[in-house]
């Protein structure tokens, strides 16, 4: 039966990270904007939780019933925890330990002898090459196995946390004439011989969070490393296995881009209300402020927002397909989010533009939630071809 | 009692019901729903059989003449949505009996209930209505000009009102008036020597849900008669429910906007292809895929706020905000999709977009 209302337990959860977003993360979000590509030391409490995380696969499980499940979900619980950490500090959040989209990865696809070896460990993902962004599947970077080992070789760029890290799930292709089924992610742990990271990026925002380019230059590792199968299927299945963890990681970073646009939201309520004019639920929108207008408008977008993410989750919780609504989740917030934190600085005038606010920074974090892990134009895309149920080849 | 967790999925009660109401769609109005909004007039037997379906009697307590099966916010969100993806004049003109009846249950005392509501619970369709719209610029639910006053314990009330839906032929009209700073709600007989109803309203949508000023002059309503006697209402409440059923029906308007230019804009060829697989109206599509959604969701978590609270001050408020920008966003790219052929009566999608035009500006036209 359908009930939107917050259950207690989410409740409870958004209650306990808003504290510490509060407490930890606000406190130092200035900081490390300006002191790129330090680490953030603050963070290293976190290093025992296991944010992206799984229960074992069992052999055989189920039998299913068709109802759906309405547990305590897991998907839920990350994606409520994350719009309060991105409240915090979305750069902050992207540097947690151990909470990297390698973790996630991990977490997805793991054999449990692989989660065993590198589910404790901090993994980043690296997928983007200089010449591949949107279209992962037209990348170079390669993989040959040899006797026991896989040799890898190539240029990894935009790789989250690539400083910090301990292993990096690095896409690359076995097989460049099976294109997209070619494609595999293989774990590579820091300090393998050559395998190195040659830079770090300066960026318009979430500058908290180290962004780093990788070389691979025969760089060996072991032939179980391999995430997946290595089998190349005639058909994609095997890329689409590898896709399948943005149907995870969207609503995740939809979450961050909620959690964003509230900061803004809320720090332009807060001056709002400082200077008399009060948020009355009421209003006729034609009698107020055009500024309060805005407000009532923008609110409206963070609840559709936030609620596309949740329906994207709880799906995921109870083992539903969630590609379309995964990726309305995405392009929904990552265009509002961006617009809102625009409105938000405009709102606040000089406050909106001065660095001794954050609302300026949150302007400049938002814009990545409508970039990585897809753009707002791919999404689209992705719901466009669900909803008209046409191929990626009749609608590219 | 155990925690209620969040769920996006219908139950069974509620798909069962929304899939009658859907089937009910198909075999009235689509039949002929531009026909219908040509002439002005919905056929009383498609009302008929909607009220057919009982779900406004199951909410009534049977006690006054209904099923007492419990009432449901979510529940009439779900019928409306299903009635206004056929036709948002139909789902106004379907919901018209709660008008009169929802408030009443709500708000009313046990004295009223029983004397009005089983009025309403024959077998027969029975127009209720309610009388809030103001014509004036500006015009504020919460600030209303049309004032009541105490004279010897009635009340009297004076001001204009418009969008009465049913106004020509409801036998008893609600009026929201204010009473001392606040907004009431008051039940005024058609054979009040007091009321006038005016001509029918020719509006820009909503052609075959016929519409009425309504002026009331001293108009003297017995102390009785003022909802929850005494004590008054919480106006507030009505306006809740008001607004969270504007969104359903916007969702419903909007859903019909969204699948009937999605549709088309796979089989018009032009350039030698559909013209669906250009992305500049394929992501048009796909936003008013992803908005469409989103408007249910708010939905129905301003339904699900009433439902477990009956207090839904803020979800209802911005489910309305939200669906009343959407609806004319939603709308319009239906037109503009269809192009020349969208502007042409031909295709409904002209019909939604002006349709489309009411929800942000109707108060009160409808209730969960």
């Amino acid at each position: 039966m359908v009930n939107l209302e917050t259950p207690d337990y989410l409740q409870n959860i958004k209650n306990s990270i808003n504290g510490i977003a509060k407490g930890i993360l606000r406190p130092v979000a200035r900081k490390y904007d300006e002191n790129e590509h330090e680490y953030p030391k603050e963070l290293d409490m976190f290093r025992g939780m296991q944010i992206m995380s799984r229960p074992k696969k069992k052999k055989d499980d189920k039998p299913k019933d068709d109802k759906p499940k309405t547990k305590k979900g897991a998907n839920l619980s990350q994606v409520v925890t994350i719009e309060e950490m991105c409240w915090g500090d979305a750069g902050l959040l992207l540097s947690l330990p151990n909470a990297g989209l390698g973790n996630a990865a991990i977490a997805a696809v793991a054999t449990d002898e692989q989660l065993e070896k590198f589910g404790k460990k901090w993994a980043a993902m690296a997928i983007t090459e200089p010449g591949s962004g949107s279209d992962s599947g037209s990348i170079t970077t390669t993989a040959k196995l040899e006797g026991d080992e896989w040799v890898l070789n190539g240029e990894k760029i935009f790789v989250t946390c690539a400083d910090r890290c301990d292993v990096v799930v690095v896409w690359a292709t076995i097989d460049k004439k099976a294109g997209k089924s070619g494609i595999k992610s293989f774990i590579v742990e820091k300090g393998t011989p050559g395998f190195k990271l040659e830079k770090l990026e300066h960026k318009l925002g979430i500058r908290a969070s180290d962004t780093g380019t990788f070389v691979l230059d025969n760089c060996r590792i072991p032939k179980t490393n391999l995430l997946g199968s290595a089998e190349v299927k005639t058909e994609t299945e095997g890329f689409k296995g590898v896709m399948k963890t943005f149907d995870n990681t969207r609503p995740l970073v939809a979450a961050m881009a909620t959690g964003i646009a509230r900061a803004a939201i809320d720090f332009t309520r807060e001056k709002i209300e400082e200077n008399n004019i009060k948020i009355d639920y009421t209003k006729n929108l034609n009698n107020v402020t055009s500024l309060e207008k805005e407000f009532y408008l923008m609110e409206a977008h963070l609840e559709a927002m936030r609620l596309l993410v949740w329906r994207a989750a709880w799906m995921a919780d109870n083992e539903q397909f969630n590609n379309l609504e995964a990726s309305m989740s995405k392009a929904k917030a990552g265009k509002y989010g961006t617009m809102i934190t625009q409105k938000c600085c405009e709102l606040l005038g000089p406050l909106g533009f001065t660095s001794d606010y954050l609302a300026e920074k949150w302007m400049r974090d938002s814009k990545i939630m409508d970039i990585f892990e897809g753009t707002g134009q791919i999404q689209h895309l992705i719901v466009a071809r669900n909803v008209l149920e046409m191929s990626s080849k009749e609608l590219k | 009692m155990e925690e209620k967790n969040l769920c996006f999925a219908l139950s069974e009660e509620q798909s069962i019901m929304k899939e009658t109401a859907a089937k009910l769609v198909q075999d009235t109005i689509s039949q002929n729903s531009h026909e219908i909004d040509e002439s002005r007039e919905i056929p009383r037997e498609y009302l008929q059989k909607f009220w057919e379906l009982g779900s406004i009697l199951s909410a009534v307590p049977e006690q006054y003449g209904g099923y007492g099966m419990g009432y449901s916010p979510i529940m009439n969100s779900i019928i409306l949505e299903e009635l206004a993806y056929g036709d948002m004049s139909f789902a106004i003109a379907c919901n018209a009996p709660s008008l009169f009846l929802n408030p009443l249950l709500d708000l009313g005392s046990d004295n009223q209930k029983q004397k009005y509501v089983p009025q309403y619970c024959s077998e027969k369709f029975k127009t209720g209505t309610i009388a809030l719209c103001e014509p004036d610029f500006g015009f504020d639910p919460v600030s209303l000009k049309t004032t009541a006053q105490k004279k010897n314990g009635s009340y009297v009330i004076s001001g204009k009102k418009c969008f009465v839906p049913f106004a020509d032929e409801a036998e008893h009209i609600l009026v929201a008036a204010g009473y001392e700073g606040k907004n009431n709600l008051f039940i005024v007989s058609k054979d009040n020597p007091g009321i006038t109803i005016g001509e029918r309203e020719k509006n820009l949508g909503l052609y075959s849900l016929k519409t009425y000023t309504v002026e009331l002059n001293d108009c003297e309503v017995p102390g009785e008669d003022r909802l929850g006697e005494e004590e008054g209402c919480t106006f507030e409440r009505f306006l809740q429910k008001s607004r969270t059923a504007l969104s359903a029906i916007s969702t419903g308007l909007c859903r019909a906007s969204f699948e009937y230019a999605r549709n088309y804009a796979k089989e018009r060829v032009q350039f030698g292809e559909a013209i669906a697989t250009r992305q500049s109206v394929a992501f048009m599509i796909a936003e008013m895929a992803y908005e469409v959604d989103a408007m249910r969701l708010m939905t129905w978590r301003a339904a699900s706020a009433l439902e477990s609270k009956g207090e839904a001050a803020r979800e209802s408020y911005l489910a309305k905000v939200f669906a009343g920008d959407m609806a004319m966003k939603i709308t319009d790219y239906g037109v503009q999709i269809l192009g020349g052929h969208g502007y042409v009566r031909d295709h409904p999608v002209e019909r939604y977009y002006r349709n489309g035009r009411g929800i942000a500006i109707l108060e009160g036209m409808a209730t969960v």
